[in-house]
Parts: C-alpha cells; structure tokens; sequence
C-alpha cells in the first residue's frame, strides 16, 4: 500500500513535468531566489571582512604590526610622535567582558535551573517572556541606568570619585547577556534526557542535588556554547560600556579604572578623526582585530554546541 | 508468612488524571523473593512498580487511595519522606541509564549524595557494588573509563551495582533485560538469583519464560487489575483464572 502510493506520486510528479514547462521554471526560480538570499548573506559577512582587512592595511604601512599588538600606548594625536598601540584597550575589552561573565554566568545558570527544572508552568510562562524582554531594552538605556543608578552605588561602596570604570561596565554588559546565556542554558538543561532525572531521583538524590550534580553536568557543553555566545555579545557591545566605563585611555590596573574599550575607542574617535589618516586606517584595523575576536569566540561556540555528545 | 512480608498493599487505586490505571491492587511480597509481575502492555504493571518507589509523583497528574505499606509503614502518607523511600527501594530501569560519568563515578554517585566522603570506605564499597552486579571481574581496570564505554549488558549491570552501592531493601526492575541479548539477558538473570539472597526484588516482564526462570512469586495483571497472584510454579502450571492460562499460553499478549 506505501509502495503503491509512492509509485502513484512518482508517476504524477513525471506527468506534471512533462506537461508543463511553465512550472518548472518557476520552481528552478524559486530555488534560485533561495539559494541567491543564503549566498546574500554569506557575501555580506565576507565584504565587511573585506571592507576591513582593506581599510587596514594603510595603517600597517606607517604602525608595525608590532607596535600594534603589544604597545600599551594608544596616542594617535600627538604632535610629537603618534602611537598606535591596542593593548591597553584589548585589555579594558577583555577585563569588562570577563567581568560581565564572572556577574552573568552564575545568575543564569540559576535562572535557567529555575525556569527549566523548579518554576511550575505558570511561573515560567511569566518568567520566559520576561527574561526575552530583558534583551529588548536598548543598549543606551542600560548605559543610562549604569550613570545613575550602578555607578553612584559603586563609588559609594568603592569609596571613588564617580563610578565610572570597569566594574559598572562589567555589572551591565553581564545584564545585557544574562538573556542569551539564560534562554541557550534553558535549552540545553531541557536536552538533558528524562532517565538521568528519573536514575538520580530513583537512588534517593533531592531535587536540589539531580540539578547540581546531574542535570547541569550533563548539560555543560551546551552550557558553555551559551556563554560564549553571551560573550560573543559583551565583547561587541559599545554603547553601554561607552557611558558607563568612563573611558580613560590609559592602561587599566583594577577593575575599578576607569576603561575604554576597543568598541568605545573607535565610536569616539572615528567621528572626529581625519579622514584618510592614519588614525582613520588605524581605526578600522582596530575593528578588524575586534571582529576577529567576536568571530572565533562565535566559532568556537558554535562548534562546541554541534559537537556536544547527542543524548 | 505473614512476619517476612515486607510490602503490602490494600485496596490501591492509581489515576492518571481521570484515567484509572490501577483498580484495588491487593498484594503482599515476601522478603527475599523475586516477583515477577506480568501481562500485557498498559495493564499497569510498571504503573504498579513505580508506585513502589513514588517514582509517579514526577507526573503532575497522578494521583492515588489505599495504602502500600513497606516495612509497616504507609509510603502513600503524605509526610512520607521521599528521598529516604527511594534509598530504600531502588529501581532499575528497562533502558540502561547510566550517568555521563565514569564507571566509578556512577557507582559513587549514590554514595556522594549521602554526603559520604571518605575515600576508602567509597572504593570499598564500589568494590562490593560491582562484585554484587558481576561486574567487577570485567571492570576492575577500568573504573575511569566513561560509563558509555561499556557494552549495553555492562551498562544495565552498572546500572544495577549504582543501586546497590546505596544499600536499598528492596530493587524493582522494570523490564531490565528488554534491550539486552540473549548472553547479557541470561548473566542478569544469574545476577537476580544472586540478589535475592539479600534483596526483595520485583520485576516487570514482557517475557513470560523470564518470569518462569528468575521469580519466585508471579502477578499477572490486566487492566489495571491483579487477575492472580501465586506461586510461580504454580501460577505456570495450573493457574486458577482461565484468562491467566490464557495470557501464558500465549492465546493473547
């Protein structure tokens, strides 16, 4: 009976293509409008790789790539003797983004454990859009809560001037990563096969115990592709660190100086630079190490999530 | 008789939701004997199991009357506390599931829980657990290997020693040779003979033959019913309920 029905769509679907010819072409059309929309995008990714790399490369004629890499000093406006050093805000980005994890991880993996293992549906029919919603609220508006309200707080309990610097950026970027790290972590705890729970439960473990020493470990590759997403994210958010670290050039020291980020260096000082300098070229090099950085911090996610053993 | 009974039950009803799975179980389970529980599929036989651990009150939707009474007292009682049940009467499961760990990992997995930290009373009784699922002739070397490295046999018999390892009563199987083959099959077997001696054990069955080789006692369930509950030598060769002989006479399954 299967067999007779497939024999009977085959012989339909040869009949339909030699009547009509029409339909053929629209279908090849329509495969075509796909297959253009998926190169589309690919294309995109490799122009802006491209329109990097090739606004660069006059910088690297007047910097080494040296000095580049592995000078702290970031001066390009001297009169003396420009420098063109990234370190000290490869450093900045660097300590805001791991600061944003040591703030983001452990409150959403809770959250996540909460939403997926302990809330009952009710509760996390609310809790589920809200934490969605959490990701819609505009980057400058978390920037605007980091200068009145976390950066005062901090200057009280650090006894500073202002709050400005790298703890204020780290506790929003870790905000504006807690969704995605959440919603990816929820995920992954729901993959973790029913017979673990029921195996841990059945030897006489509590709830509490089934999520910290079962679920969650079962679910840790996954887990850990959701945190470098949500670094993927903190590593390339601009606008709130640019309000909320104060963005002192200057090498940092401790979490609470004041940073300036790669992202905040170049929003600062493309719009005021000279155009076809080498300042200008300098800049987009500093984008391209920035995409460089987001691009293998996404890659690595991605292949750590693909290849998490399939339970 | 009546002293060495360690599970008893008294008009047991089970719900799913409005669904009713179980009728008026009445069933008493000699201590240091295997049960085996039979009939066809979705008569409650696993319902019935899992009701001996509350294993079904991770469904929202269960619900029961009666009593089931172990060691005289009523785990149906709603300040049972669960997670003291459940050392008590372990389960092993038809799919073998053991934890994406190592070997001894898996069998100190019972162990850490409660709270145990002492290295060598853990190696010890790791030893002890695999030995009790013979197992540990083929383990002994390779207790840091990943659980899922082992075959599926091997697998169902960690399994097994991760049960024993916290010291249960009494061990429920839910059709734990299901997924086995005939070798892997026949060692648990063997094992349950061994079992015995110190556990009460139950086992659901698909596979009547199973029944007859390994369990002491037979209940035959059906619709949600116990149609009989005998001695297995009995129950196989005259059994009182024509619908029984029936069933094991393979006339319908």
């Amino acid at each position: 009976m299967g067999s007779g029905n497939c024999n009977d769509s085959e012989n339909k679907l040869s009949t339909r293509n030699k009547l009509s010819l029409s339909k053929k072409v629209k279908e090849a059309s329509i495969h075509g409008c796909f297959l253009f929309n998926g190169l589309l995008v690919i294309l995109i990714l490799i122009g802006i790789f491209a329109l990097l790399v090739w606004a660069s490369i006059p910088a690297f004629k007047e910097i080494s790539i040296k000095e580049f890499l592995f000078s702290f000093n970031w001066n390009p406006t001297s009169y003396v003797k420009p420098s063109y050093g990234i370190l000290s805000m490869l450093v900045s980005t660097l300590m805001v983004t791991i600061g944003a994890m040591i703030f983001a991880v452990p409150i959403s993996i809770g959250t996540a454990a909460f939403i997926s293992d302990i809330a009952s549906s009710r509760v996390r029919e609310i809790a589920k859009p809200v934490v969605e919603i959490l990701a819609s609220i505009p980057s400058v508006v978390i920037g605007f809560i980091g200068i009145t309200l976390v950066g005062p707080y901090i200057a009280k309990i650090f006894n500073l001037p202002d709050g400005l610097n790298a703890i204020n950026g780290s506790i929003l970027l870790g905000v504006m990563a807690l969704p995605t790290i959440i919603s990816l972590t929820e995920d992954a705890l729901k993959g973790v096969p029913k017979s673990y729970t029921e195996a841990s439960l059945a030897l006489g473990a509590t709830k509490w115990q089934t999520i910290i020493r079962v679920r969650i470990p079962a679910a840790a590759s996954g887990i850990i592709a959701a945190v470098m997403l949500g670094m993927g994210r903190a590593i390339g958010e601009t606008m709130t660190v640019l309000m909320a670290t104060g963005c002192a050039n200057a090498m940092p020291t401790s979490f609470t100086d004041s940073v300036r980020t790669m992202t905040s260096a170049i929003a600062i000082e493309l719009g005021e630079v000279a155009y076809g300098s080498t300042h200008y070229y300098a800049l987009f090099a500093v984008g391209l190490a920035l995409f460089l950085i987001t691009f293998a911090v996404n890659l690595t996610a991605d292949i750590i999530f693909n290849r998490r053993p399939k339970l | 008789m009546e002293k060495n009974i360690i599970i008893k039950t008294k008009n047991f009803n089970f719900y799913y939701g409005d669904v009713k799975a179980l009728t008026d179980v009445n069933i008493k389970i000699e201590k240091n004997s295997v049960t085996g529980i039979i009939g066809p599929s979705g008569c409650g036989k696993s319902t019935f199991l899992r009701s001996l651990n509350l294993m079904n009150n991770l469904i929202l939707s269960a619900r029961y009357e009666g009593q089931i009474i172990i060691d005289g007292e009523d785990i149906l009682h709603k300040d049972i506390d669960v997670v003291a049940l459940r050392r008590r009467v372990g389960m092993v499961f038809q799919k073998s599931n053991p934890f994406p760990k190592t070997v001894f990992e898996n069998v100190a997995y019972g162990l850490k829980i409660n709270g145990i930290t002492n290295r060598d009373f853990i190696d010890q009784k790791i030893e002890e657990s695999l030995k009790g699922a013979a197992l540990w002739e083929e383990v002994k070397d390779r207790l840091n290997v990943s659980a899922f490295d082992l075959s599926g046999g091997q697998q169902q018999r960690l399994c097994i020693a991760r049960a024993l390892a916290v010291e249960p009563e009494i061990l429920l199987m839910d059709e734990p040779a299901s997924a086995l083959d005939p070798t892997a099959t026949l060692k648990i077997e063997e094992l349950i003979q061994e079992l015995k001696k110190k556990y009460t054990i139950i086992i659901v069955t698909h596979n009547m033959q199973q029944a007859a080789r390994v369990s002491d006692y037979t209940a035959f369930f059906m619709m949600g019913k116990l149609v009989e509950y005998n001695k297995t030598n009995i129950m196989f060769t005259n059994p009182e309920n024509k619908i029984t002989e029936d069933y094991i006479t393979g006339r319908f399954g």
